[in-house]
């Protein structure tokens, strides 16, 4: 298992997911699968977070509210899409209203699979982003430029 | 009087898990008006309908809300079924309420630890969502899912629940119903919990019938009005009243969701005393002519399924209309002349799930 | 089961303000209003209930002419499902209490909703009972 010396804390958006994939990171958050053990925190504030979790789809409105809340994080940050309506655009990937998955907007590190996906396989996908996070964190320590932003092309 | 100043509320907002954008005016610290705007999470399934036949469009319909996932299955089946005269059997109907009244404990279940972390109540936030991880192991264990279950579809329901494990179900349902009463208690006792409901975002009955309010909303402003007494599946069967209270505040609709959780052990307990051996589906066969306004109620409140079939396996048109849009305008209303430290409470008191709102 | 009776009666589209007014001063509840696009028209339902029974509307609005008269001012919770069919399907409506124009939904293209469905083949014969139940 991956370690991380600091306590990673974690910023949740719904890109325009069914909710179902929503709960499932909150109840990670609550007693009985309680990641808080690890040291991830739930936080509103991108200035604060280490972890993007992203659940659903991206659609047209939140492209760019995804692109914002991405730009605010502080380096090194890892970026975790959740469920397949995050990898893929799963089920809505037709519907006129969605573009695709996550990564046709942000690069995604870790992809969790699922509809909705469960509680465990999403700790698991976090605990995998945190190996990723130390060693973007090691990268920017030995001298590695941060990476630019994210621009949105429209 | 002071300057107007406008707050924008959300997209991302920390009380709020999904994503809804308010304009805020506000003079000092009162909001004078609120000015909704939605589609973040459109994402236009209705037209999906076209893409996916009528049996794949069971599991887009459960789709639409992953909170009353269930009940969006069964809405979708009820209406083809109404299209089509397919008379679902006994059991098949008893496994669906059973189900559907399971989830009504997990929203409600949710949505008051919601509540509890929107007014800083941390402890009984956890508290409730512990106890909603016992009914998901329940609605895991019958269905295979925790939060889409997939277990309905035209025609009946998919699996069965055996005798032994019905047993077992109804145990771990009553020492769940013993336990939820310390987190209840709690929010009907408490008196910071009073403090923060009390007199807040209060609806009278008329404006309640006028704005459109449906579920809880409706049954807190003193209108006894429950889809469940409709009849839809075999509601009739069961003994069944409208919980009703009177002063249409949070608190009201906090006390509406709390006794629906008893209200719902309660119907299952029914459920599985009237239910008999038998087959759970029948063969559907065909395409659905004609259309159909199947009215449910969720754990939100009344919610509607159009489907208009042309013989064909696509339908023409499938529409939704759910419980937390026609709650959208009293919720505008009661976001007047309020302060903003009440804002998050009164939003979490309309329970809502954006993701349905906007399909 | 039970099937609910569902009982359609159909209103020209200058007469829907009027009627809605009727049906609020009988102390009906406004349900939904549902838009369906047909090839040259938008059929519209506008639903009521009072005490469990359910009451529709249906209103063939053309795509051309005078735009659909709007309920606001009997149902002000009319706003909400005027602004969808105006956003979604490019209903023209006129004397909106609330109007967004255009911006209750943030979409990719506009109107998505204006074209009928297009189904797998058409239909081998019009359905004869358009309301189960009666």
């Amino acid at each position: 298992m991956s370690f991380f010396k600091k306590s990673p804390w974690l910023l949740h958006y719904d890109a325009s997911s069914c909710n179902g994939c929503d709960i499932e990171v909150l109840a990670c958050l609550t007693p009985v699968y309680d990641v808080e053990r690890f040291g991830i925190v739930n936080t509103g504030n991108p200035k604060h977070a280490d972890i993007l979790v992203i659940t659903g789809s991206v659609n047209e409105p939140t492209r760019e509210v995804i692109l914002n809340l991405y730009n605010q994080m502080p380096h090194p940050k890892v970026v975790v899409a959740v469920g397949v309506c995050a990898a893929t655009g799963g089920i809505f990937r037709d519907t006129y209203n969605v573009l695709g998955g996550v990564d046709t907007v942000l690069p995604v590190d870790v992809y969790v699979p699922g509809c909705a996906a469960r509680p465990e396989a999403i700790i698991d996908g976090v605990v995998k982003a945190l190996g990723i996070l130390e060693t973007k964190a090691a990268a920017l320590k030995a001298g590695a430029a941060e990476p630019a932003a994210v621009e949105g092309s429209k | 009087m002071g300057a107007r100043t406008i707050i924008p509320f959300g997209p991302q907002h920390p009380v709020l898990p999904e994503p809804i954008h308010l304009d805020l005016v506000l003079e000092d610290e009162k909001v004078v008006e609120a000015i909704p705007s939605i589609g973040f999470i459109h994402r236009g399934l209705e037209r999906l309908a076209e893409k996916k036949d009528i049996h794949e469009m069971a599991y887009v319909s459960e789709r639409i809300c992953g909170i009353c996932s269930f009940t969006h299955g069964m809405g979708y089946c009820t209406a083809i079924e109404a299209v089509m005269k397919i008379d679902v059997p006994e059991r098949g109907h008893y496994l669906r309420m059973i189900w559907s009244e399971m989830s009504r404990i997990h929203s409600h279940l949710l949505w008051a630890g919601l509540l509890a972390d929107g007014f800083g109540f941390e402890n009984l936030f956890m508290q409730s969502w512990r106890l909603r991880e016992r009914i998901l192991d329940l609605i895991e264990e019958t269905t295979g899912g925790r939060v889409i279950f997939g277990s309905c579809k035209i025609g009946g329901s998919r699996r069965d629940i055996a005798d032994d494990v019905m047993a077992r179900l109804l145990k771990e349902l009553a020492s769940l119903e013993k336990d939820c009463h310390a987190i209840t208690d709690t929010f009907m006792e408490d008196s910071t919990v009073a403090k923060r409901t009390r007199g807040v975002g209060v609806i009278a009955p008329d404006d309640a019938i006028a704005l459109g309010a449906v579920g809880p909303m409706l049954r807190a402003s003193g209108v006894a009005s429950d889809s469940r007494s409709l009849g839809y599946a075999l509601y009739p069967e069961l003994s069944f009243a409208p919980i009703v209270e009177k002063d249409g505040d949070c608190w009201a609709r906090t006390a509406v969701r709390v006794r629906e959780i008893y209200q719902s052990f309660d119907l299952i307990r029914q459920c599985a005393a009237k239910m008999k051996p038998g087959p759970v589906d029948v063969k559907v066969s065909g395409n659905p002519s004609g259309e159909y306004w199947a009215r449910l109620e969720q754990p939100r409140g009344e919610v509607i399924y159009y489907v208009k079939g042309n013989g064909t396996k696509n339908l023409e048109r499938y529409r939704v209309r759910t419980p937390t849009f026609a709650n959208v305008p009293p919720l505008v209303h009661m976001l007047k002349n309020i302060d903003l430290a009440d804002v998050p409470v009164i939003v979490l008191t309309i329970d809502p799930c954006i993701s349905c709102t906007e399909r | 089961m039970m099937i609910e009776n569902q009982p359609l009666e159909t209103v020209e589209p200058a007469k829907i303000a009027e009627y809605a007014a009727a049906k609020r001063a009988g102390g009906w509840r406004l349900v939904q209003i549902s838009c369906t696009s047909l090839a040259d028209a938008f059929e519209l339902t506008y639903s009521f209930d009072k005490d469990y029974a359910l009451q529709n509307a249906r209103v063939i609005q053309p795509r051309e002419g005078a735009p659909l008269p709007s309920i606001t001012a009997s149902y002000l919770a009319g706003f909400t499902y005027e602004n969808e069919l105006q956003d979604l399907f490019g209903v023209r409506l006129s004397g909106l209490a609330l109007d967004f124009k255009g911006q209750f939904y943030r979409l990719r293209a506009k109107t998505p909703m204006s074209e009928p469905h297009v189904t797998t083949k058409p239909a081998a014969k019009p359905a004869a009972n358009p309301t189960p139940g009666n």
